[in-house]
Order: structure tokens, then C-alpha cells, then sequence
């Protein structure tokens, strides 16, 4: 591939104490661009996309051999608070703080450093902006953020992802308890975010993978239950001429 | 079909009659006290302290002082620790992997256990042999709120633990996301969605304090005078009802003392109820 890569993982093997779940992954993440993660239950995707921000570090006895690079750094180098502010997260569950929506934007700036009440306002209109949710709450901003509607509590918790500017945002299956109109507007975000910054998505719906990524990996166990990267490539020859049987047998619903 | 309709109707009665039971025996016991009690009650009886000697004259002014400085001090000393434990356990404990800080972390969650059901006069000999005797501070504002302490510390951490446990993960994981770090996290998201459980521990602790005699029989001592300072011996409200009694011939005024107490407890738990629904908003 020739384009610029913003992350990359190296030979990257996760444990949970004694159970290996992800075997010796590879890959590069393109910058600007959407890259799916597709692959059965149980398959590993979520412990991958939660490594790229060492979110995995919460869980005792996690392990990990092999490395992941973003922008070239190793991420087990430098500083866990560093990596997550470039390394952004956006959950299965919209997770809202019990706070105002104000407040639940301006969470992560203020944690950062940033108490000037005007340039906190300026970040939150910004950000809820990129989230395409400003014209819905910009009168309600003292409201609380749990009074929003699931899909409006996403778009929040993208928006409070983007306050800190990062330059990836992870989406652990964002749009899987959505209805289907949130869920469309999830994605139509997605590809607008995608100018400005990279995203990795976690996905269960192939269709899903299919419309919104320009990559896609396909994850897989293998006979110890670990998660084995397949196939990774463009999303168009993933889903039209994949390389692997396996891959194959999965994007046409013969499995998973 | 006929004799199930009968069992159902037959256990719902006895269940009546246990609830009608339960609510009569509750309401004489606080009938008897409040009708005998509140006939001697006037604002005399509230601010005129007690005189001491066998006809038990005088009101409870210095009682009520007593008992606000002892639950005050008591609090200052208890809430911290508690509070603080309560966060160690539920938020740093189990991510430690040490095996020997696991040990005694499980250890101190079985202190704690049983601390909470030690009587509370084994805390007042403890108090007694350590603060009031061996520190040399005597009987006093300052043990008793020690020992005190060591009595309501466990429902303070237990109570701070299940409303630490009781907020979602899912607050922390997107708090720690964004790249706070893990104090943070605890302070500016968990704390403040836990802060109404926790309150409520403190103000049941309140309430232990109000009520407990025996534990500050043995550590506050039991002088009728206006406590003064941490170091002045005292008699809180309870305690005074326990010498009215035993000590005096005046039992009509022990029963008003209860009576006022009686009063204070059901503020007290109002004051759980309205606190924990204004934060709970």
C-alpha cells in the first residue's frame, strides 16, 4: 500500500492471563480513511480496537507481546494519557457522563488543561458541530446529556471524543444499539469525519462494513481460540474477490 | 384449584397480621414515649441545662450541645477514612496484581465485615483502654469521637462501596478514553454519581452516634455540664436518658428526653430521604 499510515501493528499478540486472544496481528491503519474490523463473535475484535488505546490496560493480567506504532511510536513507550488523547474512543453503549452536555464536551479539555470559559465554549460548539448534533441541543447545552435520545447521546460522545482533537477515533460497534435512522447518521458522520481524521470501526453488520469502510480486516479464531487476522485490504476487493476461502465463507453469511 | 386459592389467601393474612403486628408494636413503643414525654416538653426543658443530683432537675440543653459536638467530631475523623477506604477498595484494590496486597486487601474487606457487627461497648472498652487511659485523654469529647469512629467506619465504607460499585463501568472506561487519569476519573465522574450514596451512609452514621449509650458510657464520660472543648468529658442525649433513669428519680423527664430523641431520628432519616433525592436529580 502506498498510502501515508498513521498506525500500525506489529506481530501484536494479546493475552487475558493464560488465554491468548489475539494472535500475532499485522496490519496497517491508512490515514483519512474508514477500516472496518469484521469477523465472527468471540473473534477478537474488540480486544484489538481496544488496544490501539491500551484500553485493554484495565484488565488484570492483560499481556502483550509484539507492538502497535502510532505515528511511528511505540504505544507502550510513551505516556497512556498522551496515547489516548491522540487515540480517541467511542463505545458500543452511547455512555454519556451524568452531566450537561456542556460539561460532558468539555470534559476532556478541561482535564487537558483548558479552563478559559470561552475558549471551552468555542471547542464545544466546535466539536458538536463535527458531530452534526449543534442544531439539535445549541439551546440546551445546560441540559443534562442523559435526556437526549440514543442515537443524540452517540453523536455527544463522538463530540466529546473529538474535543481533544485526536487524530484516530476508535468506534466499537457504534451504531449496534441504534435504530436504523441513528444508525444511518452515525455513518454519514463517519464519512464526513474521515476527512480530518482516521477511524477504526468495530462492526458486526457486513453490510455496514461494507457501505461506510475503505479497509476492512477480517478476524477469525483459530483452533486455540485466539483471534488471527485473515484478510486485510481495500473494502472493495475484500467484499468482491477476497484471497481466503474464509473470508469468502464469511462475507457470504455461510458462517458467524 | 380450590385449596390453592385458600393457601394464597391464608399466607396473604398471615402476612397482614405480621405487618399490622409489626406497625402496632412500633406505635405503642413510640406512642408511650412521645404522650408521656412531650406532657413535660417546653422551651424551658430545652434551654435550661441539667443540675445534676438525685431529683434530676433541669432541662437538656447541655445534651443536645453534647451530642451535636460529639456527632460533628465524630464525622470529621470518620467520614475521610471511610469515605476513603470505600474508594480504595472498589476503585485501586482489584487492580493490583501483588499477591500479597491481595491478601490483605481481602483481609481488610473481612475487617470490615465483622467490624460491623462488633456490640458496640467492645468498641467503648477499646476506646476506654486506649484513648481514654492510655493516651491520657480521658474521658472526653475527643474519645469518644475515636471510638466512635472505629463504630461507624464500617458502615461508612460499605455504604460508600455500594455506591461506587453501583456506577456504571461504562462512566469510567469513556472517562479514562479521553485520557484522564484514574484519580481524576474517580473525582470528577464517579464520586459525583456516587456522592448520594455516600451521603447516606454519613447521615445513618449520624444516627448511631444520636442513639449508641453504652460505647460512650465508657469513653465520654457522663458529666451534665456544657462540653467546652474536644478534651471536656460530656453526656449527649441518649446517655442522659440511660443516668435520667437509672440514676434519678426522675423518670418522667427521661421519657421526655427519649421523646425529643425520637423526634431527632425521624428528622434524621428525612433528611436521608430529602438529601438522596435532591442529589439523586
Amino acid at each position: 500500500m502506498t498510502e501515508d499510515v498513521v498506525m500500525k501493528t506489529r506481530g501484536y499478540t494479546l493475552f487475558y492471563g493464560g488465554f491468548k486472544a489475539l494472535n500475532d496481528i499485522t496490519m496497517d491503519i491508512p490515514v483519512n480513511s474508514i477500516t472496518a474490523i469484521i469477523g465472527p463473535s468471540g473473534c477478537g475484535k474488540s480486544s484489538l480496537i481496544r488496544s490501539f488505546n491500551r484500553m485493554n490496560d484495565l484488565i488484570v493480567d492483560s499481556r502483550v507481546e509484539g507492538t502497535i506504532l502510532v505515528d511511528d511510536e511505540d504505544i507502550y513507550s510513551k505516556d497512556v494519557v498522551e496515547l489516548r488523547k491522540k487515540v480517541g474512543m467511542v463505545f458500543q453503549r452511547p455512555n454519556p457522563f451524568p452531566k450537561s452536555i456542556f460539561d460532558n464536551v468539555a470534559y476532556g479539555p478541561r482535564i487537558h488543561g483548558t479552563r478559559d470559559r470561552s475558549k471551552l465554549a468555542a471547542i464545544v460548539e466546535k466539536s458538536l458541530r463535527d458531530s452534526a448534533l449543534w442544531d439539535e441541543v445549541k439551546d440546551d447545552l445546560d441540559k443534562s446529556a442523559l435526556s437526549l435520545s440514543g442515537g443524540q447521546q452517540q453523536r455527544l460522545c463522538i463530540a466529546r471524543a473529538l474535543a481533544v482533537e485526536p487524530e484516530v477515533i476508535l468506534m466499537d460497534e457504534p451504531a449496534s444499539a441504534l435504530d436504523p435512522v441513528a444508525t444511518l447518521k452515525i455513518e454519514e458522520l463517519m464519512e464526513k469525519l474521515k476527512r480530518k481524521y482516521t477511524i477504526v470501526v468495530v462492526t458486526h453488520n457486513m453490510q455496514q462494513a461494507a457501505r461506510v469502510s475503505d479497509y476492512t480486516a477480517f478476524l477469525l479464531t483459530d483452533v486455540d481460540r485466539a483471534g488471527n487476522l485473515i484478510e486485510f485490504g481495500r473494502t472493495s476487493e475484500i467484499f468482491t474477490k477476497p484471497v481466503d476461502k474464509r473470508t469468502e465463507d464469511y462475507i457470504s453469511g455461510r458462517f458467524g | 384449584m380450590k385449596l390453592r386459592t385458600v393457601k394464597q389467601h391464608m399466607a396473604f393474612s398471615a402476612m397482614w397480621v405480621a405487618c399490622g403486628l409489626t406497625l402496632a408494636i412500633l406505635l405503642v413503643v413510640i406512642g408511650y414515649v412521645m404522650i408521656k414525654g412531650f406532657a413535660l416538653i417546653n422551651l424551658d426543658f430545652f434551654l435550661t441545662s441539667p443540675r445534676g443530683g438525685l431529683s434530676g432537675e433541669g432541662g437538656i440543653a447541655s445534651t443536645i450541645i453534647a451530642t451535636v459536638y460529639l456527632v460533628i467530631t465524630t464525622l470529621v475523623f470518620a467520614t475521610p477514612l471511610g469515605v476513603g477506604a470505600g474508594i480504595f477498595l472498589v476503585e485501586y484494590a482489584d487492580s493490583i496484581s501483588s499477591r500479597f496486597v491481595k491478601k490483605l486487601v481481602a483481609s481488610a474487606r473481612f475487617g470490615v465485615e465483622t467490624l460491623a457487627g462488633v456490640p458496640s461497648i467492645i468498641f467503648g472498652l477499646f476506646g476506654y483502654a486506649l484513648f481514654v487511659t492510655a493516651l491520657h485523654f480521658g474521658f472526653s469529647i475527643l474519645s469518644a469521637a475515636l471510638a466512635g469512629t472505629c463504630l461507624v467506619i464500617p458502615v461508612i465504607i460499605r455504604t460508600t462501596e455500594e455506591a461506587l460499585k453501583a456506577v456504571p463501568m461504562s462512566y469510567r472506561e469513556a472517562s479514562l478514553a479521553i485520557g484522564a487519569g484514574k484519580w481524576e476519573t474517580v473525582w470528577k465522574v464517579v464520586l459525583p454519581s456516587a456522592v448520594r450514596g455516600i451521603s447516606t451512609g454519613i447521615v445513618l452514621s449520624a444516627g448511631r452516634i444520636v442513639s449508641e449509650t453504652a460505647i460512650f458510657y465508657v469513653t465520654l464520660g457522663g458529666s451534665y455540664r456544657t462540653p467546652t472543648s474536644l478534651m471536656s468529658s460530656g453526656r449527649t442525649m441518649a446517655l442522659h436518658v440511660y443516668y435520667l433513669a437509672m440514676e434519678t428519680r426522675a423518670f418522667d423527664k427521661a421519657l421526655a428526653t427519649a421523646a425529643v430523641l425520637v423526634v431527632l431520628i425521624i428528622l434524621l432519616n428525612l433528611v436521608i430521604n430529602t438529601v438522596s433525592r435532591w442529589l439523586s436529580r
